[in-house]
């Protein structure tokens, strides 16, 4: 069965939608620790140390953390590949264009494949910067997150960076909830509004939450 | 009226394209679209150039073997087939620029004519019901519900065009076989084979080297029957419910 | 000898058909007839041209009986096949409406309405096998029309009294074809049909007096081929298109039957044609088709022109005791209904008198305002909303708003090659189905009876008496590309081609086919007379020449050349009409839709000349130019007594 699945179109479809679900699941809950920010280092730290202690005493510390972020990583993998594959059946089923060139689909649809790449990429930039510190741009320490987001949103190429992000993830989410819903065979023409109203509000909800971060600390309510 | 067409001109299968330009004159607006490209071919034979070829046949909207792309769009800019398009629908001195179908599954043959023999073979791996002459059970034996007799025939109604690959960015088939999967399955005459019809033709559909769905919704936007695009959302469900049912096997 | 100097040769008989009562005619003729050992049937190759309800459903049948069928279409794909266009709908006489309707009641309104030119034994067995082609239809999943407790819904069409035609809303032809279609496609996919698009049939094979393949052309590289089998049927559909406008798919054409003709199967009735009464009118010389609106409107519509001549106010401007229902005024109690010949002579005489409406005053209103009153908008929408829309789009007016303007085209083609009750011609091994041949529509066909004729020989008919020639024929010597009959019919098509290519004269092939068009619509249509048809007949040999002198193909042969396609199907095209206006010279009575003003009552009706004319024509070809010889085969009616048609 997972042959058939993977050998197949709608079955690649069929693990982007799943896996774009698992992403989306992990971005609700990121988005509402994210906004622990505004009530101050206290609590924001707390909650990220909880993060680490989640699970005890049955799992070991750090133990479910680690299990979220194989998920997360199987998960984008599966994703991507798919992603990959797919675009390359797209694109070698329609090797030349037309002459008479017309704006097609909406913003969103047309910007998955690109957005999916700026995403990837941010995802990476994000690690280094915030979990590992690679790159951090002030001294990165290890179990002070608030002043690390802090440090990050001081300098202009992180807050862009992580707002044009957030805006590509509003796009991607917008078309990919919807489009996973129609993969996964949940649509209807009578759910189609509902479902359509669900990504808008989603997207949006997203987007605004992760930006209320750097916005904060631009404007001086998170320092 | 008078217009000035951009057409795309190749000598067959193998050889290089491109685009020509023709003025054509004296257009009546209740012309066809393909009327007025008979007005151009009768003006190419005349003056020694070879016409342009396309296909056409019923020019009722039926048999949909029309097929070109107008100015960007499949069919043009009306929701029909390109033969049940008017002229009334451009301007005097409008520039019009007529292209075939574009999709490696769809190989151009000549001029605007392409090969759409995938579709056949997508509907041979499992766009059927089998039911051999002379053995079907009295028409009243098995009532369908009218909403699954009124549902199985809006997706009976595809003619086949191939507007809906010609439309999609990714020269997908997804709602051509969407609607002979949702035509078939919804029905108690083709539910025994329900399973293995929408795994076999997805698999052919694959093989003929189509694209996959992003769902841009540009097939159902193009196509001249209305075939809706949650036809595709309902051919992923018989799909999926097909491999969980093949996976329990 | 000039072309209407025909002699009368020996009657023709349908030697196949069984004797004793009507009803036990076709299950006595499968007994008698020799059954093939299904496990030699793999070794039989039939051949089926056309892919439309008959041949679709033929060729399907045919490889799921065993035998290996190598199959014809010009089209891309055999689901494009003119069938499709069919929009009303099938009738069956299964009355589910409980309404008097019966396998007799079908068989007699068929001969009724065919006018008395039809064989009893043939349209018996159309009638009883209809009640078996909604089983099939339905196993194979059409979605035809259904009422909400699931059962299917019928309605009444097309002159007839009681509710028995099957529809599928106004596309049952696309729906039916695309069943025949799907049950072929599996046959292909199995191996068993090995399926020829885009491959037109030029010619056909005979050896030793039987036929044993065809000449065909592939459309895309250009290249002339023979193919052999034990069996040949044509079911390549009508010949409407001789008039250039009609109903008919721009490229569905004559050449398989007539080149069939020409090889010695007898053409009957090709004067037979049907003018359907519903069509959209032409708008002016670029038109290339005409558009057909559902007879089914005529069930709703009220037909009406000015009663005074040369009146061009707006059909709203005209007060309604300045109206003229004709139709309801002329036959009280068929009305609007009455069937497609008499509907359609009757606009025609209006227009004549300068009453006709519209550009060229060649229309008359069929007019909605009333039923839109009783019915209301939305259930005149629920029934005809798509051709309302068809309607709409081609002519830009409203008709929820306007009155439709409709004027008759030409449809369908009664007439065609002579089969005998085994649908088999006279080349012995050639079988014609579907429109393609003559057998069951008498002069007049009723509606929703076509699709019902192309499927009932397509699945049953053939199917069954097929067998018996192949059984009766069980080892023909193999043919191959070497045969001398084969070269030679081979070199025949191949310099036909060539001579087309090589006059390079200064017209294009749609200009002879409009020319023969408008003569045949004028000489040949809805009215005809002696003179006219003698005109026609002195003209037709004319463009005929100036044809081969003067035609213009541009391209080569050895590849995709729609104009090379069009230009050989005007060859035949151009012989072809010419039967067609012998025919109808030599049948000095009116019947059905032969309508000879010579032969009328006094109130205008067209008058039937049973002693004289009780017979098929059959003609047999002598030469292009040359006149045919006329074999009569007499029609003997016991069942159905012909009596004059009246519909007042």
């Amino acid at each position: 069965m997972a042959r058939t699945v993977w050998d197949s179109s709608v079955g690649k479809k069929t693990v982007m939608a799943v896996s774009g679900v698992i992403m989306l699941l992990y971005l609700v809950a990121h988005v509402i620790g994210n906004l622990k920010i505004f009530f101050g280092a206290g609590e924001f730290n707390h909650y990220a140390h909880w993060l680490r202690t989640v699970g005890e005493p049955f799992m070991h510390y750090e133990w479910t953390l680690w299990l979220v972020r194989i998920v997360l990583v199987a998960a984008v993998v599966a994703h991507a590949t798919s992603a990959y594959q797919l675009s390359r059946r797209d694109i070698k089923a329609r090797p030349s264009k037309y002459v008479h060139k017309k704006p097609r689909a909406s913003y969103a649809t047309r910007t998955m494949r690109w957005g999916g790449i700026i995403l990837g990429l941010f995802i990476v930039w994000h690690i280094l910067d915030l979990t590992t510190g690679t790159v951090h741009s002030g001294g990165f320490q290890e179990g002070h997150p608030y002043q690390n987001v802090v440090d990050t949103f001081s300098t202009w190429y992180g807050n862009v960076v992580y707002i044009v992000a957030m805006l590509a993830l509003g796009l991607h989410i917008r078309h990919g909830f919807w489009s996973a819903a129609q993969t996964l065979g949940v649509g209807s023409r009578t759910r189609d509004r509902a479902l359509k109203t669900v990504a808008d509000v989603l997207a949006l909800l997203l987007t605004a939450g992760f930006i209320a971060v750097p916005v904060g600390v631009m404007t001086g309510v998170v320092s | 009226m008078k217009l000035t067409l951009r057409v795309w001109r190749q000598k067959n299968a193998g050889a290089e394209g491109a685009m020509s330009t023709y003025e054509v004159d004296d257009i009546s607006p209740d012309m066809s679209f393909l009327e007025m490209l008979d007005v151009l071919n009768e003006q190419l034979i005349l003056s020694g150039e070879e016409p342009v070829a396309f296909d056409h046949d019923c020019r009722e909207g039926i048999c949909g073997a029309c097929s070109l792309v107008i100015n960007g769009d499949a069919h043009g800019p009306e929701r029909t087939t390109t033969c049940q398009l008017h002229m009334r629908s451009f301007r005097d001195g409008d520039t019009i620029d007529i292209e075939p179908w574009r999709a490696s599954a769809f190989p151009v043959i000549k001029d605007l004519v392409v090969d759409r023999s995938a579709f056949d073979r997508i509907i041979q791996a499992g766009g059927y019901v089998t039911a051999p002459t002379g053995s079907a059970p009295e028409a009243h034996a098995t009532p369908v519900p009218k909403a699954d007799a009124d549902f199985a025939f809006e997706h009976a109604e595809c003619i086949g065009c191939g507007a809906c690959v010609a439309a999609c960015p990714n020269g997908a088939a997804m709602l051509f076989t969407s609607a002979k999967v949702n035509h078939l399955n919804v029905l108690p005459q083709g539910a025994p084979e329900r399973e293995t019809r929408v795994l076999d033709m997805v698999a052919q559909m694959d093989a003929e080297g189509f694209g996959g769905c992003t769902l841009a919704g540009e097939c159902a936007t193009a196509c001249p029957k209305g075939i809706p695009l949650v036809s595709i959302t309902g051919m992923n469900k018989e799909w999926l419910r097909a491999t969980r049912k093949a996976g329990k096997r | 000898m000039t072309y209407t100097d025909y002699a009368t040769g020996a009657p023709v008989s349908d030697s196949k058909a069984p004797s004793g009562p009507v009803e036990e005619r076709w299950d006595k003729r499968r007994f008698e007839a020799k059954l093939v050992n299904p496990a030699n049937r793999r070794k039989h190759t039939v051949i089926v041209v056309g892919t439309g309800l008959a041949g679709g459903s033929a060729g399907a049948t045919l490889a799921e009986q065993g035998y290996h069928v190598v199959q014809f279409c010009y089209q891309d794909s055999p689901r494009r096949a003119h069938s499709i266009a069919a929009q009303g709908g099938i009738n069956a006489a299964k009355n589910y409406r409980n309404d008097g309707d019966s396998v007799h009641r079908l068989f007699y309104d068929t001969v009724k309405g065919g006018d008395f030119r039809a064989r009893e034994s043939n349209v018996h067995r159309l009638a009883q096998i209809s009640v078996e082609i909604i089983d099939q239809c339905v196993a194979q999943g059409v979605p035809f029309a259904r009422e909400y407790g699931g059962l299917l819904d019928t309605r009444s069409f097309g002159g007839v009294q009681v509710s028995r035609t099957f529809y599928a809303r106004g596309q049952t032809g696309q729906q039916l074809l695309l069943g025949a279609y799907q049950a072929l496609s599996r046959q292909i996919a199995a191996g068993n049909v090995e399926m020829h698009p885009r491959t037109e049939m030029l010619d056909l094979i005979v050896v030793d007096g039987r036929a044993r393949g065809i000449v065909a052309r592939d459309l895309i590289t250009g290249r002339i081929d023979t193919h052999f089998a034990d069996a040949v049927v044509l079911a390549s559909g009508g010949y409407g298109n001789v008039f250039y406008l009609s109903t008919n798919a721009m490229n569905s054409n004559a050449t398989a039957v007539w080149r069939a003709h020409r090889r010695g199967a007898y053409f009957a009735n090709p004067c037979f044609t049907q003018i359907h009464p519903t069509c959209i009118p032409r708008t002016g010389d670029h038109q290339s088709k005409l558009t057909l609106m559902s007879e089914s409107l005529r069930n709703d519509g009220r037909i009406w022109v000015p009663k005074a001549q040369g009146d061009t106010r707006p059909p709203s401007q005209i007060p309604e005791d300045e109206r003229d229902y004709y139709l309801e005024r002329i036959y009280p109690s068929f009305g609007n209904l009455v069937p497609r010949d008499i509907a359609s002579r009757a606009a025609k005489n209006v227009c004549d008198e300068g009453r006709g409406v519209g550009p060229g005053g060649q229309g008359v209103y069929l007019d909605f305002a009333d039923a839109i009153e009783r019915m209301g908008r939305a259930a005149v929408e629920a029934r005809y909303g798509n051709l309302f829309d068809m309607y709409h789009r081609i002519t830009d007016e409203d008709p929820y708003e306007v009155p439709m303007r409709i004027y008759p085209a030409v449809h369908y083609t009664m007439g065609g090659l002579w089969v005998d009750y085994d649908l088999q011609t006279t080349v012995p091994g050639l079988f014609a189905i579907g429109e393609a041949n003559f057998s069951d529509h008498g002069a007049n066909r009723l509606g929703a009876s076509a699709l019902m004729q192309g499927l009932a020989d397509g699945y049953f008919v053939l199917p069954a008496t097929i067998n018996d020639y192949l059984a009766r024929n069980p080892h023909q010597e193999a043919v191959t590309a070497e045969h001398p009959a084969v070269q030679e019919v081979l070199a025949e098509t191949e310099d036909r081609i060539n001579l087309l290519l090589a006059v390079d004269g200064d017209r294009t092939p749609d200009s002879f086919h409009r020319e023969l068009g408008e003569l045949m619509w004028e000489f040949c249509g809805m009215a005809r007379t002696d003179s006219g048809l003698r005109k026609a007949l002195e003209r037709i040999p004319q463009i005929r020449d100036e044809f081969w002198r003067r035609i213009k193909v541009p391209g080569t042969g050895e590849e995709f050349n729609q104009s090379l396609e069009k230009a050989n199907r005007i060859v035949d095209y151009l012989e072809l009409a010419e039967l067609m206006c012998l025919d109808a010279l030599h049948r000095t009575e009116s019947c059905g839709g032969h309508f000879r003003e010579e032969s009328q009552t006094p109130d205008g009706e067209a008058a039937r000349r049973d002693e004289e004319f009780a017979y098929a024509a059959a003609w047999e070809f002598s030469g292009t130019g040359e006149a045919p010889v006329l074999h009569k085969e007499d029609l003997v009616f016991e069942y159905v007594h012909p009596t004059q048609r009246s519909y007042a």
